[in-house]
């Protein structure tokens, strides 16, 4: 017998002959994260994930919050595996991981049977039964409540067998890098780490871009943007993190615009170095935090507005999500005590006091095309970017 | 490098370094010990203790150690609180206190208090004759820093003391004295309670220490073994105590000639008022510290000239360090002339630096603020 950790994943199932790669690339993310834990091997069995330890004890406290956090698992439940599947076996194997998992007693339980052989003498509701008896024989304090049980007793018949009580959530998805690359525009906000995470359990490999300007930004305001691609690290096993020296064309923008415009060419021209990036890095699109109507920059006009200045697809998940909603998510996820640290990341110089928020798009156009040098300051600062992976 | 933010903190000077380093070696003990190691170690701090007592012409039995400023003056002003709050419950202070003071007197508030805030003038000085008409017989403690930590207005002090005690014999008076120890003169006849601190004075951080004139009652804020006489227990950061004796040593003995220079220096910097438009000094242009220099540069953000002098390799300050983290937005300077803060740098000295760094200083101004300046806020 030996402790194994059971990975759930969800959508996968339904990918029919891309299956396997999906599933190989979940196993490649899972391997990678516990690179520098000795002894543990993942394996697939019969459409499960397995961890196991085979030099030593499972070190469950370290491998499950690594684990739940992968995009596109389901859930993890740390359980037992054995070979003999005989029913004096499941009994005694069932009684004693109850009493491992709780000592104490007094919770109701229900027994859950799942065989895949057929073949075997009982039936799933039979064996449910037995060994649901046996545990309440032998230990205290127990009530059986097959309704609104407070603890749910897996047993699993394969190749092997299996019995775990514990489920924990993931945040489900797909596995990291099974839906092509994205690129994301990072700023230091509450909303573009969100975006990211969400893009990212779609199962879109994700590098992040972000816009520096010194002096009117700080060393801290970067290094908060660092911090942050750290933290969405956690959740892809790794990312990138271009950062674009912009000040030279916030400059120019800043002296060939009007105020209340300002903004919009700016953003234009974040999307435009951004799409370079993307384009170099066989990635398909940008994902930005936008979010209709919170901001001038964010009306429907603006968004028209600002859109065309990339070709390739600009994905914004949060469109269409509440402020409240996407906080509920940054702290979730850990980004959001890094987003409130009280550094600016866009200089206040930078943003008008009172915005349009109904710009022309034909206007804009125009406008942006008699900017001298403007693309080619895009260009430079793409060329001068620094990147730093985590 | 220049750096020119000691009244935030300062680079330990070589000595107080080698000073330390030698007495880490030997003196590790516990001051507490019975053995004659720890007597060794104890016999150090005493020696700190009757310096630091001499410059501000005290007893040593009045010294006592702290972690640094902040705990000093939190323990000055929450701990006459205590000891006092049966005779009165007014204590008055002033508008351009350092937050370490200004968040005691708050906390004061919720507990009770009735808080008196005293305003400054376009200078930064308080109105003495404001002062003398609120104390009454139920205020127990006035605090008042003698050198302002953001813009070098210095307080008279002993006017200030002469008025109180006029009033009211009983009522403490408190004065903040970390950015004049050892900078200026400080008499403690002049005061109840001074605090100080050690690493703006070249030596290391974590340390500070009170002087409490004799008969002053003040509840201690910590309980323990009984180290400094019961009142700040836990053992001794000895070794900081030892570098503190060290660089009040020196610093005591440069004190005049430190003024001189820095003078020259901050005298020097100045000159930017006359070669750029719009340059305000915050504070008394004339009668402030030589240590520190405040100037508001109208339509620059303090911030950005900071990171845009930083990016040529000299260090300033915008607000005090301690108070840049919090998010708030009316800053000390916004209290002697409101909305100049946020054009508000802040240069401070030490006698390590030199007028040549001020010229350099000159210089990159010149250079910067007019680029700058293209970039204002629409």
């Amino acid at each position: 017998m030996k402790n194994v950790l059971l990975v759930k994943y969800g959508e996968i199932a339904m990918r029919g002959k891309n299956r396997y790669l999906v599933e190989n690339r979940l196993i490649r993310t899972i391997i990678k994260r516990l690179d520098g834990y000795t002894g543990y091997r993942v394996y697939k069995e019969q459409g499960r994930i397995l961890v196991v330890n085979e030099e030593g004890d499972f070190d469950y406290d370290t491998v499950i919050p690594i684990v739940v956090n992968i995009l596109g698992v389901v859930a993890v439940c740390p359980g037992i595996e054995f070979e003999d599947q005989s029913i004096e076996s499941l009994r005694r194997h069932a009684l004693m991981h109850f009493k491992e998992h709780f000592p104490n007693g007094g919770v109701t339980f229900k027994v859950i049977t799942r065989r895949s052989d057929k073949r075997y003498p009982m039936t799933g509701n039979e064996i449910s039964a037995d060994v649901g008896g046996y545990i309440l024989h032998n230990t205290d304090g127990l009530k059986v409540d097959v309704h609104d049980p407070e603890v749910q007793l897996m047993v699993e018949l394969r190749n092997n067998a299996y019995i775990y009580s514990k489920l924990i959530k993931g945040h489900g998805g797909l596995p990291y890098g099974s839906s092509g690359k994205a690129t994301v525009l990072l700023s230091g906000g509450i909303d573009s780490p969100v975006a990211a995470f969400l893009t990212a359990k779609r199962g879109v490999e994700i590098e992040a871009v972000y816009f520096d300007s010194p002096p009117y930004t700080s060393e801290r305001a970067k290094q908060k943007v660092m911090d942050l691609a750290e933290r969405l690290s956690v959740f892809t096993g790794s990312i990138k993190l271009y950062i674009v020296p912009f000040t030279k064309t916030q400059l120019c923008i800043y002296e060939h615009t009007p105020p209340e415009k300002m903004t919009i060419f700016l953003k234009r021209a974040m999307l435009k170095a951004g799409e370079k990036i993307a384009l170099k890095n066989k990635s398909h699109a940008l994902v930005t935090g936008d979010s209709i109507g919170q901001v001038a920059s964010q009306t429907m006009e603006a968004i028209y507005a600002i859109d065309s200045a990339a070709e390739i697809p600009v994905l914004r998940p949060l469109c269409a999500m509440d402020k409240q909603d996407i906080v509920d998510i940054a702290v979730d996820i850990g980004t959001f005590d890094i987003s409130v640290r009280p550094y600016e990341d866009c200089c206040t110089v930078f943003v008008a006091k009172h915005p349009e928020t109904k710009p022309k798009k034909s206007i804009i156009e125009s406008m942006e095309r008699k900017i001298e040098g403007l693309e080619e300051l895009i260009d430079e600062a793409v060329e001068n970017s620094e990147i730093v992976e985590f | 490098m220049i750096y020119f933010d000691n009244a935030s903190t300062t680079k330990m000077s070589e000595q107080v370094m080698e000073y330390m380093c030698e007495f880490m070696k030997k003196g590790f003990a516990n001051p507490s010990s019975l053995h004659s190691l720890g007597f060794d170690v104890e016999k150090e701090i005493t020696k700190a203790r009757k310096i630091i007592a001499s410059v501000i012409k005290a007893e040593a039995e009045e010294i006592y150690f702290t972690s640094g400023g902040t705990e000093a003056n939190n323990t000055a002003i929450l701990g006459v609180a205590g000891a006092y709050c049966r005779r009165g419950k007014r204590v008055i202070t002033m508008s351009i206190e350092h937050p370490s003071v200004r968040d005691s007197f708050r906390e004061l508030e919720k507990r009770g208090f009735e808080v008196i805030t005293l305003g400054v003038d376009e200078k930064g000085y308080i109105d003495i004759n404001e002062l003398e008409s609120a104390v009454n017989d139920d205020t127990i403690l006035v605090s008042i820093m003698y050198v302002n930590n953001e813009t070098g207005t210095i307080q008279d002090i002993e006017k200030i003391y002469g008025a109180i005690k006029s009033k009211n014999p009983d009522c403490v008076f408190h004065t903040d004295c970390v950015q004049a120890f050892c900078k200026h003169p400080i008499n403690s006849k002049f005061a109840d309670i001074i605090t100080v601190s050690g690493h703006k004075i070249q030596s290391a951080k974590g340390v500070g220490a009170m002087y409490i004139k004799k008969g002053i009652r003040v509840n201690n804020l910590h309980f323990g073994g009984g180290q400094e006489k019961g009142f700040r227990p836990g053992t001794e950061n000895t070794y900081g105590i030892a570098a503190m004796g060290k660089a009040v040593e020196i610093a005591a003995a440069d004190m005049e000639k430190s003024f001189e220079k820095v003078s020259r220096i901050k005298n020097t910097l100045m000159k930017i008022t006359d070669k750029l438009d719009n340059v305000y000094v915050n504070g008394d242009s004339e009668k402030g510290s030589p240590y520190i220099l405040n100037l508001s540069f109208k339509d620059v953000k303090g911030e950005v000239l900071l990171h845009a002098l930083e990016n040529e390799e000299i260090y300033v300050a915008t607000g005090s360090a301690c108070s840049s983290r919090a998010k708030e937005k009316k800053k000390t300077v916004d209290y002697i002339i409101d909305g100049r803060g946020a054009n508000a740098v802040r240069f401070s000295f030490s006698s390590e630096n030199t007028v040549k760094e001020a010229e350099r200083t000159v210089e990159s101004l010149m250079k910067n603020v007019p680029m700058l300046r293209r970039f204002i806020p629409r």
